[in-house]
Protein backbone atom coordinates (compact mmCIF):
# COMPACT_ATOMS: atom_id res chain seq x y z
CA UNK A 1 0.00 0.00 0.00
CA UNK A 2 1.57 3.27 -1.17
CA UNK A 3 2.06 5.98 1.38
CA UNK A 4 -0.51 8.78 1.40
CA UNK A 5 1.00 12.21 0.70
CA UNK A 6 -0.46 15.29 2.36
CA UNK A 7 0.08 19.04 2.20
CA UNK A 8 1.08 20.55 5.54
CA UNK A 9 2.52 23.94 4.61
CA UNK A 10 2.08 26.62 1.96
CA UNK A 11 4.21 29.55 0.83
CA UNK A 12 4.01 32.06 -2.02
CA UNK A 13 5.24 35.33 -3.36
CA UNK A 14 3.23 36.41 -6.38
CA UNK A 15 2.30 39.45 -8.47
CA UNK A 16 -0.84 39.84 -6.33
CA UNK A 17 0.62 39.25 -2.86
CA UNK A 18 3.86 38.90 -0.93
CA UNK A 19 2.69 35.80 0.93
CA UNK A 20 -0.04 33.16 0.87
CA UNK A 21 -2.65 35.08 2.87
CA UNK A 22 -2.41 38.24 0.78
CA UNK A 23 -2.20 36.36 -2.54
CA UNK A 24 -5.25 34.28 -1.65
CA UNK A 25 -7.27 37.29 -0.49
CA UNK A 26 -6.40 39.02 -3.77
CA UNK A 27 -7.32 35.90 -5.77
CA UNK A 28 -10.76 35.83 -4.15
CA UNK A 29 -11.26 39.55 -4.70
CA UNK A 30 -10.11 39.48 -8.33
CA UNK A 31 -6.91 41.50 -8.68
CA UNK A 32 -4.65 42.08 -11.65
CA UNK A 33 -0.93 41.93 -10.96
CA UNK A 34 -0.02 43.33 -14.39
CA UNK A 35 1.60 46.76 -14.51
CA UNK A 36 3.57 48.90 -16.94
CA UNK A 37 7.29 48.16 -16.66
CA UNK A 38 9.39 51.10 -15.54
CA UNK A 39 12.82 49.76 -16.54
CA UNK A 40 14.74 51.90 -19.05
CA UNK A 41 15.27 48.88 -21.32
CA UNK A 42 11.61 48.91 -22.35
CA UNK A 43 12.11 52.16 -24.23
CA UNK A 44 15.76 51.56 -25.11
CA UNK A 45 14.93 48.47 -27.14
CA UNK A 46 11.47 49.67 -28.25
CA UNK A 47 9.92 46.48 -26.92
CA UNK A 48 6.52 45.76 -28.45
CA UNK A 49 5.19 44.72 -25.02
CA UNK A 50 5.71 47.22 -22.20
CA UNK A 51 4.09 45.54 -19.18
CA UNK A 52 4.37 42.43 -17.02
CA UNK A 53 3.30 41.10 -13.63
CA UNK A 54 6.24 41.73 -11.30
CA UNK A 55 6.17 40.20 -7.81
CA UNK A 56 4.11 42.58 -5.67
CA UNK A 57 6.71 42.57 -2.89
CA UNK A 58 10.29 42.72 -4.21
CA UNK A 59 12.55 40.07 -2.69
CA UNK A 60 14.94 42.83 -1.62
CA UNK A 61 12.31 43.95 0.90
CA UNK A 62 12.35 40.54 2.56
CA UNK A 63 15.87 39.10 2.23
CA UNK A 64 19.24 40.37 3.46
CA UNK A 65 21.73 42.21 1.27
CA UNK A 66 23.98 39.16 0.97
CA UNK A 67 21.03 36.88 0.13
CA UNK A 68 20.11 39.22 -2.70
CA UNK A 69 23.67 39.51 -3.94
CA UNK A 70 24.50 35.80 -3.86
CA UNK A 71 21.26 34.45 -5.34
CA UNK A 72 19.64 34.81 -8.73
CA UNK A 73 16.25 36.54 -8.46
CA UNK A 74 14.51 33.20 -9.12
CA UNK A 75 16.24 31.72 -6.07
CA UNK A 76 15.37 34.76 -4.01
CA UNK A 77 11.68 34.10 -4.68
CA UNK A 78 12.16 30.39 -3.93
CA UNK A 79 13.68 31.27 -0.55
CA UNK A 80 10.86 33.65 0.35
CA UNK A 81 8.10 31.16 -0.52
CA UNK A 82 9.83 28.14 1.02
CA UNK A 83 10.57 29.85 4.33
CA UNK A 84 6.91 30.75 4.61
CA UNK A 85 5.85 27.18 3.80
CA UNK A 86 8.34 25.63 6.22
CA UNK A 87 7.16 27.88 9.02
CA UNK A 88 3.51 27.35 8.11
CA UNK A 89 4.05 23.58 8.40
CA UNK A 90 5.27 24.07 11.96
CA UNK A 91 8.52 22.26 11.19
CA UNK A 92 11.33 22.53 13.70
CA UNK A 93 14.79 22.17 12.16
CA UNK A 94 16.13 20.82 15.43
CA UNK A 95 13.62 17.97 15.49
CA UNK A 96 13.33 16.69 11.94
CA UNK A 97 15.48 13.94 10.41
CA UNK A 98 17.38 15.90 7.77
CA UNK A 99 18.39 12.72 5.91
CA UNK A 100 14.69 12.23 5.20
CA UNK A 101 13.96 15.82 4.17
CA UNK A 102 13.97 16.39 0.40
CA UNK A 103 13.57 19.19 -2.11
CA UNK A 104 11.83 19.13 -5.49
CA UNK A 105 11.91 22.66 -6.79
CA UNK A 106 11.46 23.74 -10.38
CA UNK A 107 12.24 26.60 -12.65
CA UNK A 108 11.32 27.04 -16.28
CA UNK A 109 14.16 29.26 -17.38
CA UNK A 110 16.61 29.46 -14.48
CA UNK A 111 19.21 32.14 -13.86
CA UNK A 112 18.63 34.21 -16.97
CA UNK A 113 19.18 37.57 -15.29
CA UNK A 114 22.43 36.43 -13.69
CA UNK A 115 23.71 35.01 -16.98
CA UNK A 116 22.95 38.10 -19.03
CA UNK A 117 24.17 40.52 -16.36
CA UNK A 118 27.47 38.61 -16.30
CA UNK A 119 27.66 38.76 -20.09
CA UNK A 120 27.28 42.54 -19.92
CA UNK A 121 30.03 42.72 -17.27
CA UNK A 122 32.35 40.55 -19.37
CA UNK A 123 31.91 42.69 -22.47
CA UNK A 124 32.11 46.03 -20.70
CA UNK A 125 34.69 45.36 -17.98
CA UNK A 126 36.48 42.13 -18.84
CA UNK A 127 36.74 38.65 -17.33
CA UNK A 128 38.25 39.74 -14.01
CA UNK A 129 34.98 41.42 -13.07
CA UNK A 130 32.85 38.31 -13.73
CA UNK A 131 32.07 37.21 -10.20
CA UNK A 132 32.99 33.67 -9.11
CA UNK A 133 29.40 33.02 -7.98
CA UNK A 134 28.10 33.53 -11.51
CA UNK A 135 27.81 29.85 -12.49
CA UNK A 136 26.36 28.56 -9.20
CA UNK A 137 23.86 31.41 -9.37
CA UNK A 138 22.70 30.85 -12.94
CA UNK A 139 22.46 27.04 -12.98
CA UNK A 140 18.86 25.79 -13.17
CA UNK A 141 19.31 23.68 -10.04
CA UNK A 142 20.28 26.78 -8.06
CA UNK A 143 16.83 26.97 -6.40
CA UNK A 144 16.78 23.34 -5.25
CA UNK A 145 20.43 23.54 -4.17
CA UNK A 146 19.83 26.72 -2.21
CA UNK A 147 16.78 25.25 -0.49
CA UNK A 148 18.66 22.08 0.38
CA UNK A 149 21.33 24.22 2.06
CA UNK A 150 18.80 26.50 3.70
CA UNK A 151 16.84 23.74 5.40
CA UNK A 152 19.52 21.04 5.60
CA UNK A 153 17.58 18.79 3.24
CA UNK A 154 19.75 15.76 2.53
CA UNK A 155 17.41 13.08 1.13
CA UNK A 156 17.80 14.52 -2.41
CA UNK A 157 17.28 17.86 -4.12
CA UNK A 158 15.65 17.53 -7.53
CA UNK A 159 15.03 20.09 -10.28
CA UNK A 160 12.42 19.34 -12.91
CA UNK A 161 12.72 21.61 -15.95
CA UNK A 162 9.74 21.33 -18.30
CA UNK A 163 8.98 24.98 -19.11
CA UNK A 164 5.52 25.95 -17.88
CA UNK A 165 4.79 22.43 -16.62
CA UNK A 166 7.81 22.46 -14.28
CA UNK A 167 6.06 23.59 -11.10
CA UNK A 168 3.51 20.78 -11.31
CA UNK A 169 6.11 18.21 -12.32
CA UNK A 170 7.95 19.13 -9.11
CA UNK A 171 4.91 17.93 -7.15
CA UNK A 172 4.90 14.63 -9.05
CA UNK A 173 8.56 14.07 -8.23
CA UNK A 174 8.05 15.01 -4.58
CA UNK A 175 5.11 12.62 -4.36
CA UNK A 176 7.28 9.84 -5.74
CA UNK A 177 10.07 10.61 -3.25
CA UNK A 178 7.62 10.24 -0.37
CA UNK A 179 5.72 7.24 -1.74
CA UNK A 180 8.92 5.34 -2.42
CA UNK A 181 10.05 5.90 1.16
CA UNK A 182 13.05 8.05 0.23
CA UNK A 183 11.81 11.07 2.19
CA UNK A 184 9.24 11.87 4.87
CA UNK A 185 8.97 15.54 3.96
CA UNK A 186 9.67 17.32 0.66
CA UNK A 187 9.80 21.05 0.02
CA UNK A 188 8.17 21.23 -3.40
CA UNK A 189 7.33 24.02 -5.78
CA UNK A 190 8.63 26.27 -8.48
CA UNK A 191 9.96 29.74 -9.11
CA UNK A 192 10.62 32.10 -11.98
CA UNK A 193 12.26 35.48 -12.44
CA UNK A 194 12.61 35.80 -16.20
CA UNK A 195 11.27 39.26 -16.96
CA UNK A 196 14.11 40.50 -19.16
CA UNK A 197 14.24 42.25 -22.55
CA UNK A 198 15.37 38.95 -24.14
CA UNK A 199 12.36 36.94 -22.95
CA UNK A 200 9.97 39.82 -23.56
CA UNK A 201 11.30 40.18 -27.11
CA UNK A 202 11.27 36.44 -27.81
CA UNK A 203 7.78 35.75 -26.47
CA UNK A 204 6.54 38.85 -28.29
CA UNK A 205 8.15 37.65 -31.55
CA UNK A 206 6.27 34.38 -31.33
CA UNK A 207 3.05 36.38 -30.74
CA UNK A 208 2.62 34.73 -27.35
CA UNK A 209 2.35 37.92 -25.25
CA UNK A 210 -0.64 40.20 -24.96
CA UNK A 211 0.02 43.63 -26.49
CA UNK A 212 -2.60 45.47 -24.52
CA UNK A 213 0.03 48.04 -23.52
CA UNK A 214 -2.50 50.76 -22.76
CA UNK A 215 -4.44 48.57 -20.33
CA UNK A 216 -2.25 45.95 -18.60
CA UNK A 217 -4.85 45.09 -15.94
CA UNK A 218 -7.19 43.74 -18.64
CA UNK A 219 -4.51 42.02 -20.73
CA UNK A 220 -4.59 38.55 -19.17
CA UNK A 221 -8.06 37.32 -20.11
CA UNK A 222 -8.18 33.53 -20.42
CA UNK A 223 -11.16 32.18 -22.37
CA UNK A 224 -12.28 35.66 -23.44
CA UNK A 225 -12.90 36.21 -27.15
CA UNK A 226 -10.59 39.26 -27.07
CA UNK A 227 -7.61 37.47 -25.49
CA UNK A 228 -4.40 38.15 -27.37
CA UNK A 229 -1.67 36.42 -25.36
CA UNK A 230 -0.28 35.87 -21.89
CA UNK A 231 1.27 38.29 -19.42
CA UNK A 232 4.78 37.53 -18.08
CA UNK A 233 4.74 36.98 -14.33
CA UNK A 234 7.33 36.22 -11.67
CA UNK A 235 7.45 34.81 -8.17
CA UNK A 236 7.34 31.41 -6.49
CA UNK A 237 5.06 28.94 -4.80
CA UNK A 238 6.06 26.29 -2.27
CA UNK A 239 4.26 23.36 -0.67
CA UNK A 240 5.41 21.17 2.17
CA UNK A 241 4.48 17.64 1.17
CA UNK A 242 4.69 14.96 3.80
CA UNK A 243 3.72 11.35 4.33
CA UNK A 244 0.42 11.25 6.15
CA UNK A 245 1.84 9.07 8.89
CA UNK A 246 4.70 11.49 9.52
CA UNK A 247 2.36 14.49 9.54
CA UNK A 248 -0.06 12.81 11.93
CA UNK A 249 2.72 11.62 14.24
CA UNK A 250 3.87 15.19 14.75
CA UNK A 251 0.34 16.55 15.00
CA UNK A 252 0.65 18.75 11.91
CA UNK A 253 -2.33 20.51 10.39
CA UNK A 254 -3.25 18.97 7.05
CA UNK A 255 -4.60 21.19 4.27
CA UNK A 256 -5.35 18.44 1.76
CA UNK A 257 -4.06 15.20 0.34
CA UNK A 258 -2.00 15.20 -2.84
CA UNK A 259 -4.12 12.40 -4.25
CA UNK A 260 -2.31 11.80 -7.51
CA UNK A 261 -0.31 13.18 -10.38
CA UNK A 262 -0.02 12.52 -14.09
CA UNK A 263 2.65 13.31 -16.67
CA UNK A 264 2.68 12.98 -20.43
CA UNK A 265 4.34 14.41 -23.51
CA UNK A 266 2.63 15.49 -26.73
CA UNK A 267 5.34 14.62 -29.26
CA UNK A 268 3.38 16.93 -31.52
CA UNK A 269 5.02 20.37 -31.78
CA UNK A 270 7.69 22.22 -29.79
CA UNK A 271 5.37 25.06 -28.75
CA UNK A 272 1.84 24.46 -30.05
CA UNK A 273 -0.56 22.28 -28.11
CA UNK A 274 -2.17 19.45 -30.01
CA UNK A 275 -5.61 20.83 -30.94
CA UNK A 276 -7.41 17.77 -29.65
CA UNK A 277 -5.64 17.92 -26.30
CA UNK A 278 -4.63 14.27 -26.50
CA UNK A 279 -1.49 14.62 -24.37
CA UNK A 280 -3.34 16.59 -21.70
CA UNK A 281 -6.12 14.00 -21.72
CA UNK A 282 -3.64 11.20 -21.10
CA UNK A 283 -2.10 13.11 -18.19
CA UNK A 284 -5.56 13.71 -16.70
CA UNK A 285 -6.52 10.04 -17.06
CA UNK A 286 -3.24 8.96 -15.51
CA UNK A 287 -3.93 11.29 -12.58
CA UNK A 288 -7.36 9.68 -12.03
CA UNK A 289 -5.80 6.22 -11.88
CA UNK A 290 -2.87 7.38 -9.76
CA UNK A 291 -5.15 9.29 -7.39
CA UNK A 292 -7.86 6.62 -7.33
CA UNK A 293 -10.75 8.95 -8.11
CA UNK A 294 -13.63 9.13 -10.60
CA UNK A 295 -14.71 12.06 -12.77
CA UNK A 296 -17.72 12.51 -10.49
CA UNK A 297 -15.39 13.24 -7.54
CA UNK A 298 -13.97 16.37 -9.21
CA UNK A 299 -15.27 19.59 -7.65
CA UNK A 300 -12.85 22.19 -9.04
CA UNK A 301 -10.20 22.73 -11.71
CA UNK A 302 -7.47 25.35 -11.70
CA UNK A 303 -6.80 25.50 -15.41
CA UNK A 304 -3.50 26.15 -17.17
CA UNK A 305 -5.37 28.77 -19.28
CA UNK A 306 -2.68 31.30 -20.16
CA UNK A 307 -4.84 33.62 -22.30
CA UNK A 308 -3.26 32.76 -25.63
CA UNK A 309 -5.69 32.44 -28.55
CA UNK A 310 -4.63 28.89 -29.48
CA UNK A 311 -3.64 27.54 -26.06
CA UNK A 312 -6.87 27.99 -24.13
CA UNK A 313 -9.05 25.78 -26.29
CA UNK A 314 -7.51 22.26 -26.22
CA UNK A 315 -7.44 22.17 -22.40
CA UNK A 316 -11.24 22.38 -22.32
CA UNK A 317 -11.38 19.60 -24.89
CA UNK A 318 -9.05 17.48 -22.75
CA UNK A 319 -11.03 18.11 -19.56
CA UNK A 320 -14.20 16.99 -21.32
CA UNK A 321 -12.46 13.94 -22.76
CA UNK A 322 -11.21 12.91 -19.32
CA UNK A 323 -14.12 13.89 -17.07
CA UNK A 324 -17.00 13.73 -19.59
CA UNK A 325 -20.28 15.54 -19.05
CA UNK A 326 -19.43 15.91 -15.36
CA UNK A 327 -17.45 18.99 -16.51
CA UNK A 328 -20.83 20.77 -16.81
CA UNK A 329 -20.82 20.83 -12.99
CA UNK A 330 -17.18 21.70 -12.33
CA UNK A 331 -16.21 25.30 -11.55
CA UNK A 332 -13.01 26.15 -13.44
CA UNK A 333 -10.72 28.98 -12.32
CA UNK A 334 -8.05 30.58 -14.51
CA UNK A 335 -5.96 32.43 -11.94
CA UNK A 336 -3.38 33.51 -14.53
CA UNK A 337 -5.97 36.17 -15.34
CA UNK A 338 -4.77 37.74 -12.07
CA UNK A 339 -1.16 36.63 -11.58
CA UNK A 340 -0.01 36.52 -15.17
CA UNK A 341 2.03 33.50 -16.21
CA UNK A 342 4.84 32.51 -13.84
CA UNK A 343 6.20 29.89 -16.26
CA UNK A 344 8.11 27.41 -14.03
CA UNK A 345 6.46 28.92 -10.95
CA UNK A 346 2.94 28.75 -12.38
CA UNK A 347 2.10 25.17 -11.40
CA UNK A 348 3.36 25.79 -7.88
CA UNK A 349 1.30 28.88 -7.10
CA UNK A 350 -1.71 27.35 -8.82
CA UNK A 351 -1.28 24.26 -6.62
CA UNK A 352 -1.26 26.59 -3.59
CA UNK A 353 -4.51 28.15 -4.85
CA UNK A 354 -6.03 24.72 -5.57
CA UNK A 355 -5.20 23.44 -2.09
CA UNK A 356 -6.67 26.59 -0.53
CA UNK A 357 -9.79 26.34 -2.70
CA UNK A 358 -10.39 22.85 -1.30
CA UNK A 359 -9.49 23.82 2.23
CA UNK A 360 -11.64 26.96 2.21
CA UNK A 361 -14.31 25.41 -0.06
CA UNK A 362 -14.14 28.47 -2.33
CA UNK A 363 -12.92 28.78 -5.90
CA UNK A 364 -10.75 31.82 -6.81
CA UNK A 365 -11.83 34.18 -9.56
CA UNK A 366 -11.15 34.41 -13.26
CA UNK A 367 -11.05 38.11 -14.11
CA UNK A 368 -11.46 39.89 -17.44
CA UNK A 369 -13.86 37.30 -18.86
CA UNK A 370 -16.41 39.45 -20.66
CA UNK A 371 -17.38 37.36 -23.67
CA UNK A 372 -16.52 33.69 -23.28
CA UNK A 373 -15.11 32.00 -26.38
CA UNK A 374 -17.82 29.53 -27.50
CA UNK A 375 -15.04 27.05 -28.30
CA UNK A 376 -14.43 26.77 -24.55
CA UNK A 377 -17.14 24.62 -23.02
CA UNK A 378 -16.30 25.18 -19.37
CA UNK A 379 -18.09 26.66 -16.37
CA UNK A 380 -15.65 29.45 -15.63
CA UNK A 381 -15.65 31.04 -12.15
CA UNK A 382 -16.09 34.80 -12.45
CA UNK A 383 -17.75 35.50 -9.11
CA UNK A 384 -17.18 33.93 -5.70
CA UNK A 385 -18.25 30.31 -5.82
CA UNK A 386 -18.51 27.72 -3.07
CA UNK A 387 -17.18 24.26 -3.89
CA UNK A 388 -17.90 21.02 -2.16
CA UNK A 389 -15.48 18.53 -0.64
CA UNK A 390 -13.85 16.22 -3.16
CA UNK A 391 -10.99 16.33 -5.64
CA UNK A 392 -9.53 19.50 -7.20
CA UNK A 393 -7.25 19.35 -10.21
CA UNK A 394 -4.46 21.72 -11.31
CA UNK A 395 -3.14 21.54 -14.88
CA UNK A 396 0.16 22.76 -16.31
CA UNK A 397 1.40 22.45 -19.87
CA UNK A 398 4.76 23.56 -21.20
CA UNK A 399 6.72 24.28 -24.36
CA UNK A 400 8.31 21.02 -25.37
CA UNK A 401 4.90 19.36 -25.17
CA UNK A 402 5.11 18.59 -21.45
CA UNK A 403 1.85 17.98 -19.61
CA UNK A 404 1.62 17.74 -15.82
CA UNK A 405 -1.46 17.36 -13.65
CA UNK A 406 -1.83 17.29 -9.88
CA UNK A 407 -5.02 16.30 -8.05
CA UNK A 408 -5.71 17.17 -4.42
CA UNK A 409 -8.36 15.59 -2.21
CA UNK A 410 -10.07 17.45 0.62
CA UNK A 411 -9.57 16.13 4.15
CA UNK B 1 43.67 59.89 -4.95
CA UNK B 2 44.93 57.27 -2.54
CA UNK B 3 42.61 56.34 0.32
CA UNK B 4 43.76 56.37 3.95
CA UNK B 5 44.00 53.09 5.86
CA UNK B 6 40.81 54.02 7.72
CA UNK B 7 39.00 54.61 4.44
CA UNK B 8 40.26 51.31 3.05
CA UNK B 9 39.08 49.46 6.17
CA UNK B 10 35.67 51.10 5.97
CA UNK B 11 35.38 50.31 2.26
CA UNK B 12 36.41 46.69 2.80
CA UNK B 13 33.96 46.35 5.67
CA UNK B 14 31.19 47.54 3.36
CA UNK B 15 32.16 44.99 0.70
CA UNK B 16 32.31 42.17 3.28
CA UNK B 17 28.95 43.22 4.71
CA UNK B 18 27.28 43.12 1.30
CA UNK B 19 28.79 39.74 0.51
CA UNK B 20 28.16 38.00 3.83
CA UNK B 21 25.71 40.07 5.93
CA UNK B 22 28.43 40.35 8.66
CA UNK B 23 28.07 43.65 10.54
CA UNK B 24 30.63 46.23 9.35
CA UNK B 25 31.93 46.66 12.89
CA UNK B 26 33.02 42.99 12.93
CA UNK B 27 35.48 43.67 10.12
CA UNK B 28 38.58 44.69 12.10
CA UNK B 29 42.26 44.73 11.15
CA UNK B 30 43.18 41.72 13.29
CA UNK B 31 40.38 39.47 11.99
CA UNK B 32 41.23 36.49 9.81
CA UNK B 33 38.99 36.23 6.74
CA UNK B 34 38.65 32.46 7.06
CA UNK B 35 39.02 31.79 10.80
CA UNK B 36 37.14 34.77 12.27
CA UNK B 37 34.83 35.92 9.51
CA UNK B 38 34.08 32.46 8.07
CA UNK B 39 34.57 33.68 4.49
CA UNK B 40 34.91 30.89 1.92
CA UNK B 41 37.18 30.98 -1.11
CA UNK B 42 34.43 32.04 -3.51
CA UNK B 43 33.41 34.95 -1.29
CA UNK B 44 37.06 35.87 -0.83
CA UNK B 45 37.56 36.11 -4.59
CA UNK B 46 34.40 38.19 -4.90
CA UNK B 47 35.66 40.54 -2.18
CA UNK B 48 39.06 40.81 -3.92
CA UNK B 49 37.49 41.68 -7.29
CA UNK B 50 35.20 44.24 -5.70
CA UNK B 51 38.08 45.76 -3.74
CA UNK B 52 40.08 46.06 -6.97
CA UNK B 53 37.22 48.02 -8.49
CA UNK B 54 36.58 50.16 -5.45
CA UNK B 55 40.21 51.13 -4.83
CA UNK B 56 41.46 51.03 -8.44
CA UNK B 57 44.21 48.51 -7.68
CA UNK B 58 45.21 45.09 -8.96
CA UNK B 59 45.49 42.14 -6.60
CA UNK B 60 46.96 39.19 -8.53
CA UNK B 61 45.42 35.79 -7.77
CA UNK B 62 48.72 34.47 -6.42
CA UNK B 63 48.74 37.25 -3.80
CA UNK B 64 45.28 36.48 -2.45
CA UNK B 65 46.55 33.59 -0.30
CA UNK B 66 48.79 36.04 1.55
CA UNK B 67 45.84 38.21 2.58
CA UNK B 68 45.05 36.26 5.72
CA UNK B 69 43.70 39.09 7.84
CA UNK B 70 41.73 42.21 7.10
CA UNK B 71 44.88 44.13 8.07
CA UNK B 72 46.88 42.25 5.38
CA UNK B 73 44.35 43.37 2.79
CA UNK B 74 44.34 46.97 3.98
CA UNK B 75 48.16 47.10 3.85
CA UNK B 76 48.27 45.49 0.41
CA UNK B 77 45.72 47.91 -1.03
CA UNK B 78 47.45 50.94 0.57
CA UNK B 79 50.78 49.86 -0.92
CA UNK B 80 49.27 49.12 -4.31
CA UNK B 81 47.74 52.58 -4.40
CA UNK B 82 50.97 54.36 -3.52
Amino acid sequence: MAKTVVVTGLGATTPIGGDVASSWAAALAGTSGARTLTEDWVEKYSLPVTFAARALVPAAEVLSKAEIKRNDPSVQFALVASREAFKDAGLDEAEIDHDRLGVSFATGIGGLNTLLDAWDVLREKGPRRVLPMTVPMLMPNAPSGALSLEFGARAAARTPVSACASGTEALAIAQEMIRSGKADIVIAGGCEAAIHPITMASFASMQALSRRNDDPAHASRPYDLDRDGFVMGEGAGALILESEEHAKARGAKIYAELAGTGLSADAFHITAPDAEGLGATRALRETMVDGNFEASDVVHVNAHATSTPVGDIPEGVALRAAFGSHMDNVPVSATKSQTGHLLGGAGAIEAVFTVLALHERTAPLTINLERQDPAVELDVVTSTRAIGPGVAVSNSFGFGGHNAVAAFRSV
Amino acid sequence: MAATNEEILAGLAEIVNEETDLPVEDVQLDKSFTEDLDIDSISMMTIVVEAETKFSVTIPDDQVKNLKTVGDAVSYIAKAQA
